[in-house]
């Protein structure tokens, strides 16, 4: 069987066969998305040791965030979940039409989720939830709530950037597809860039009850 | 050995096209890794140099060479350089970039653009911190403690904390190379017991690269992050807290100590069944102690905060599970010794850099259960004693080890042979001058010197004399090496593809190895190690 698919320009020269790439193509991305976890761990658990010390603060914190904005975009990125497994399956199938149309839709629904993330920006910066010299919030747990928002800024923005390096990723997978490179038999790529797709996803799907949820009717 | 009869192969890596094109975009893991050879011989000399300064001052009780403020930039870019710029990537990028794939019978690693990509990321990583060390330096301690990194201090943080980021990309990429690849790659009959300890090594180094470096770039971002920002999170006047810092930042730089040792441990595996010319004394358990390093590594980083606050029971437990790690160390230690015991040993140079680390890490093993020890810890921390500690980790075993490796493989990466005779000399003079350097300081220390002053009290001074004497034979001792294997490059004697006579699959294909390491897929039959029994040599 090796020298069946030697012929196949997707095969990488160190390979033997597809099935080995593929199979290392996927562990290695399962590899990365460990070291993510680990990454984005380290700002799950600042979070828990200042949620823990600050209850009231994270609590004020979370009532002044805008929960349609996060609701919304939590369906939206949902949303581009779906249209990426679609796409996956699309490209198994070898539905190029298809394949192309839902990465289509998944970096809409991307950028539809970022265009979002920046308005959300824009009203925290107006009501000067920004920490630093010109902070305020109302209430008593002004001093302490600033710690909130740097967690909030740092985990979504980090979060935006993994999304905007997405989006990247799929524009390359869309070129690709486009380009005839993305085959019934070398779909990988596409199954790959959805696993990290998905990551971005459940990480979202974390920041959302922490950041937007939790002790949100306590007062 | 008959030298006269061996012929360089007319197809290798090396003469697979010239020119820098050849180099900067090569895929070969064998290319990369001599690039990653010469980055962090760069690297290892500007670490060094500040060493010497720093020996330099402390030649004297007064603070007369450099003002107290560059003192602190001196030890502070030392350890940054000598730690993320040399030693964590020193045996896993050169020697186990080169050596993965060779022996477990692979064409090239996994991800061979990846593979490149990481040099380019740690030359990335390296440009910005020498940018920040030719802009004025940087004075917070390798360890950039909060809120002194966030805060107070005026140096180049930012510059350094994001070269120490990208870099960590680097060890991530290659981490994740070699999981993949040994999971992967191996050629047929390649299982898991029958590789080279080596590979066991780098499999349990990979882990902890790919587990501790990311928590490690949070942190570090957070901290620029502060310093731009009025974020709060490691400052106690906007109710953050510094010793959450110092929890994440040794979650990963703890377990970086094994980054550094476990590929040496593996090195000295390798060459200590070559030299005795015998299997290694229990292989499942040197091969599991690898990985138990590696696991109870994460474990342990409390201990580096006896006196920073923490509890009394978290400091029990941590010193407790700090203890633990002992057990596989000594396991490999006492291995290596009934390895040796009635075998055919031979005391060439890369066996003696074996034999040095072995007693070198030794003692410093046994000095980090001092320091695992709550009460002698308070006595010592912060103290000369801490410092010679690691020296004996970090220089007595992970460089000794890298030394070996290097001498060992030398003629498989070049095809050559270096001088024997010079070679064993400055050996023994690394050995000397380590000692001479290095164990003045654990008495120092045990006397109450603090490190981190650029100047002390006089009775501490002829300690501190030796030790900066032990310094420069130590220095001379690294020069010698740099020197005849750059000499054998063009005049070393022709090596022949196995000129130890070592088993492993590097040693069958030919020195050095074509680009696509072998000429046919090799199948492997037998366990690492088969070296006739002394009887069946005797027959033979």
């Amino acid at each position: 069987m090796p020298e069946a698919v030697h012929h196949s320009d997707a095969l990488a020269h160190q390979f033997d066969s597809l099935e080995q790439q593929k199979e290392a193509a996927t562990l290695g991305m399962w590899v990365f998305l460990v070291t993510e976890i680990l990454f984005f761990g380290g700002l799950f658990l600042t979070y828990a040791v200042y949620r823990n010390w600050y209850p009231d603060a994270f609590e004020a914190g979370s009532h002044a965030m805008l929960i349609w904005a996060g609701t919304t975009n939590t369906a939206v990125l949902i949303t581009s979940s779906l249209t990426m497994a679609l796409a996956v399956h699309a490209a198994q199938t070898g539905r190029r039409g298809a394949l192309m149309l839902f990465l289509v839709l998944t970096m809409i629904l991307g950028t539809v989720f970022l265009g979002i993330k920046a308005f959300e920006y824009y009203t925290e910066f107006t009501e000067h939830h920004v920490p630093g010299a010109g902070f305020h919030l109302e209430g008593p747990e002004f001093y302490h709530a600033q710690l909130f928002f740097s967690l909030y800024f740092v985990m979504t923005g980090i979060h935006a950037a993994h999304m905007i390096i997405g989006l990247g990723i799929m524009a390359v997978m869309l070129w690709w597809s486009w380009k005839g490179v993305i085959t019934k038999d070398y779909y990988n790529p596409i199954e790959v860039s959805g696993l990290y797709w998905h990551f971005v996803d459940i990480i979202w799907i974390f920041l959302f009850p922490l950041l937007y949820l939790i002790g949100r009717h306590a007062h | 050995m008959p030298s006269s009869t061996v012929l360089l192969p007319p197809h290798h890596y090396l003469n697979d096209g010239y020119g820098i094109k050849s180099w900067l975009l090569t895929r070969d893991h064998k290319r990369i890794a001599l690039l990653y050879l010469a980055a962090i011989t760069f690297f290892f000399v500007i670490g060094g140099l500040f060493a010497v300064m720093i020996r330099l001052e402390l030649a004297t009780p007064v603070g007369d060479l450099v003002s107290d403020e560059t003192y602190n930039k001196l030890f502070t870019m030392h350890g940054i350089v000598m730690v993320f710029f040399f030693l964590i990537p020193s045996i896993p990028a050169t020697l186990g970039n080169f050596l993965v794939p060779l022996m477990i019978g692979a064409k090239d690693l996994a991800f061979p653009k990846l593979n490149l990509a990481s040099w380019y990321i740690y030359i990335l990583g390296g440009l910005f911190t020498l940018y920040a060390m030719v802009t004025g330096g940087v004075d917070t301690g390798w360890t950039f403690y909060a809120p002194f990194s966030t805060v107070a201090s005026t140096t180049a943080v930012i510059p350094t904390a994001l070269g120490i980021f990208i870099t960590g990309f680097s060890s991530i990429l290659t981490g994740l190379n070699f999981i993949v690849t040994i999971h992967r790659m191996r050629a047929p009959g390649m299982t898991w017991f029958r590789m080279p300890l080596f590979l066991w090594s780098m499999y349990a180094t990979s882990l902890i690269m790919v587990l501790g470096t990311p928590v490690l770039a949070i942190t570090i971002l957070l901290v620029a992050a502060e310093r731009l920002f009025s974020f709060g999170f490691f400052n106690p006047a906007l109710g953050g807290d510094p010793v959450l810092f110092q929890h994440l930042f040794w979650f990963y730089s703890h377990p970086a100590v094994y980054i550094m040792v476990l590929p040496a441990m593996g090195v000295v595996s390798e060459i200590v069944a070559a030299f005795c010319r015998k299997p290694v004394f229990g292989y499942n358990f040197v091969a599991f102690s690898s990985m138990a390093i590696a696991v109870l590594g994460f474990l342990v980083w409390g201990h580096h905060m006896f006196v920073a606050g923490e509890s009394v029971y978290s400091a029990l437990i941590f010193s407790v599970l700090s203890f633990l790690v002992a057990i596989p160390s000594a396991v490999k230690v006492f291995n290596w010794t009934a390895t040796m015991y009635k075998g055919s040993i031979s005391w060439q140079t890369p066996m003696l850099y074996a034999l040095g680390f072995i007693g070198l890490f030794t003692i410093g093993g046994l000095t980090g259960l001092f320091l695992a020890s709550v009460g002698l810890d308070v006595h010592v921390t912060d103290t000369y004693f801490v410092v010679a500690h690691f020296h004996y980790i970090m220089v007595g075993g992970a460089i000794m080890g890298y030394m070996g490796g290097l001498h060992y493989w030398w003629p498989k990466i070049s095809g050559r042979l270096y001088n024997e005779y010079l070679a064993r000399i400055a050996a023994v003079i690394i050995f000397v001058g380590f000692n001479l350097t290095f164990f003045p300081q654990f008495i120092l220390g045990y006397l109450g010197m603090p490190r981190r002053y650029h100047a002390y009290p006089p009775e501490f001074q002829v300690l501190n004399v030796l030790s900066s004497a032990g310094a420069s034979i130590l220095g001379i001792g690294y020069l010698i090496p740099l020197l005849y294997l750059l000499w054998s490059l063009r005049y070393g004697k022709l090596a022949g593809s196995n000129p130890w006579g070592a088993t492993g699959l590097e040693w069958t294909t030919t020195s050095p190895p074509p680009t696509e390491n072998f000429h046919e897929v090799p199948i492997v039959t037998e366990g690492a190690y088969s070296y006739p029994s002394r009887v069946e040599s005797q027959v033979a």
